[in-house]
């Protein structure tokens, strides 16, 4: 194991071949710590890392790297989220020696939502660079142990470099392509959007397989339980980027009255148990929002408890 | 062209205040051309102001005039000799002209009557739509002569946002997603392998990040 990367428990995981299962964990819109340990306790020990969400939605939150050393304290290994909209260059540098100072390992790089959908619309945004040049940058730090502008760095940051992929977003035949160039660019692993349309998701697996590109780099499948009719039809209409079939809306209405969560955590399951199976994945990223004290449950009756020691 | 559109009457009320004479200067440049701020539009607003001003008891007199440019002093002269009778001088022109106007006559209040938008051209009769935000350092050869610097809302260079869906953009459904028509055209050229190189961060020095900016050309400077 002396070729790690990182050293990440997730990296580990993953490494060693086990189909990895991650979480997530928005930080809480203030500054309780005792909010944030609350909902990360029921994650500790059943998820091999847990997504810090960074102003997710562009709406203000406690920041990304205090909430991910909070976890790290709680005994939970985070896996920090950076998004491009509200650091320029020296921000984003900086924070990522901090975080890897303060003994982060895992980091996600992302666009990040536009302002226009947040609490501060008015904001400026920054976008000095994208998300791939903030993987390629991540990388630089890391692997060359040097600033975006080429000068040395006094004990580079080691992490294990995340990035997201949307296979619904459009255009569908260009994202196999965005997926590839973020490998090439850096990533070590990828955590996908959301996955309800399943057609479109094994279609995509297809191409990514055929590309190679689960060879050079772990894939992690994304589920997000849905809790109610509500929030399949918000999800359908109003997230960007989100496929939410109708067929799965009518089965959650389906189930009637005081049902319809088991029916979508059954969904999910159901999705984890093909994830396992499909050519080219190598875990499940699991976003439960505000649900984290059922990712237990949903993990045991996914068959993916114990989580691997190594 | 540079595009802009009229500030709304309260606000002008609100800067004529105090002012009985005032004097709208009009341009025959870009905010002719957009509709906002020529000799048509000058003559309006004049009207506009008075009959509001009427209304409140108070009457407003208005002189009308529009320039060649506001943005060359050797036109911005040309109202040398009147300003001074004058409360306050409007200007209808871009955010050039108003602050050509305040040099020149250090003395006079000049007032905006436009909000200055974006680079732009007509995509249809009334309808603007931006194109260019002056980053200094053209580089749309590599997007097939579109700009994702300008047109898309995070200025991408690697590709679409996992929020483009149908064409349009992440945040509205009435703004285009540059970086689908971008990739829409690469694919039909064949020549999609232009955009899987990972383009390298943007240097910013050359906009307005680098602080405000000046063109010198030698050979004209005398
Ligand atoms: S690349 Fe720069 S100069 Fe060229 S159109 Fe875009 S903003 Fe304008
Ligand atoms: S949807 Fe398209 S235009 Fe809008 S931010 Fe994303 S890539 Fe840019």
């Amino acid at each position: 194991m002396t070729d790690l990367k990182s050293g990440s428990n997730l990296e580990k995981v993953l490494k060693a071949g086990h189909f990895a299962f991650t979480g997530e964990c928005g930080p809480p819109k203030g500054s309780n710590v005792e909010h944030l340990k609350k909902k990360a306790a029921p994650l500790k020990g059943v998820v091999d890392a847990v997504n810090v969400t960074d102003n997710q939605t562009a709406v203000v939150r406690m920041s990304s790297w205090a909430a991910s050393t909070i976890l790290l304290q709680e005994g939970v290994e985070p896996n920090f989220q950076m998004v491009c909209r509200d650091r320029n260059r020296l921000a984003m540098q900086s924070d990522i020696l901090g975080v890897y100072a303060m003994g982060i390992r895992n980091m996600l790089c992302l666009s990040g939502d536009h302002q226009r959908f947040g609490n501060h619309p008015e904001a400026k945004n920054v976008y000095d660079l994208d998300s791939m040049q903030l993987i390629s940058m991540v990388k630089k730090m890391r692997d060359e142990g040097q600033f975006l502008n080429g000068e040395e760095i006094d004990v580079p940051p080691k992490l294990f470099i995340g990035a997201a992929s949307n296979p619904f977003a459009d255009p569908f035949e260009f994202r196999v392509h965005r997926l590839a160039k973020k490998i090439n660019a850096g990533a070590d692993f990828i955590q996908t959007q959301c996955i309800y349309n399943m057609d479109k998701f094994r279609e995509f697996m297809k191409m990514a397989v055929d590309m190679g590109l689960h060879e050079k780099c772990y894939i992690l499948a994304g589920v997000t339980p849905m809790k109610s009719v509500g929030m399949a039809q918000y999800m359908a209409k109003m997230v960007p980027g989100m496929d939410v079939p109708e067929s799965l809306v009518k089965r959650l209405r389906g189930a009637g009255k005081g049902k319809v969560a088991e029916e979508g955590i059954k969904f999910s399951l159901e999705q984890i148990e093909e994830f396992k199976e499909m050519e080219g994945l190598a875990g499940i990223h699991l976003m439960a929002i505000e649900w984290e004290h059922r990712v237990p449950e949903i993990a045991e009756r996914a068959g993916v408890l114990p989580r691997p020691k190594v | 062209m540079i595009v802009a559109d009229r500030k709304p009457l309260k606000e002008l009320l609100e800067m004529v205040e105090d002012c009985d004479k005032v004097l709208i200067l009009g341009c025959k440049g870009c905010v002719t051309v957009c509709n906002v701020g020529g000799s048509k539009e000058v003559g309006i607003l004049a009207l506009t102001l008075k009959i509001a001003r009427k209304k409140e008891g108070r009457l407003l007199e208005v002189s009308e005039k529009t320039l060649e440019r506001q943005c060359d002093p050797e036109y911005v002269d040309e109202v040398k000799d009147i300003v001074d009778g004058y409360d306050a001088v409007i200007s209808m022109a871009c955010g050039v002209g108003p602050q050509f106007l305040s040099e020149r006559y250090p003395e006079k209040r000049i007032l905006p009557a436009v909000d200055t938008t974006f680079f732009g051209g007509a995509v249809q009769h009334g309808i603007w739509e931006e194109r260019c935000a002056g980053c200094g350092a053209c580089g749309i050869h590599h997007f097939g002569g579109l700009c994702p610097i300008a047109r898309c809302a995070k200025s991408l260079l690697n590709g679409p946002c996992g929020g483009s869906a149908d064409g349009k953009c992440e945040i509205s459904k009435d703004v285009d997603c540059i970086w689908d028509m971008i990739v829409t055209k690469k694919m039909k050229e064949g020549r999609l392998d232009e955009l899987l190189m990972l383009r390298p961060p943007k240097v910013w020095t050359t906009a307005r990040d680098g602080g405000p900016r000046k063109s010198v050309r030698e050979e004209l400077v005398q």
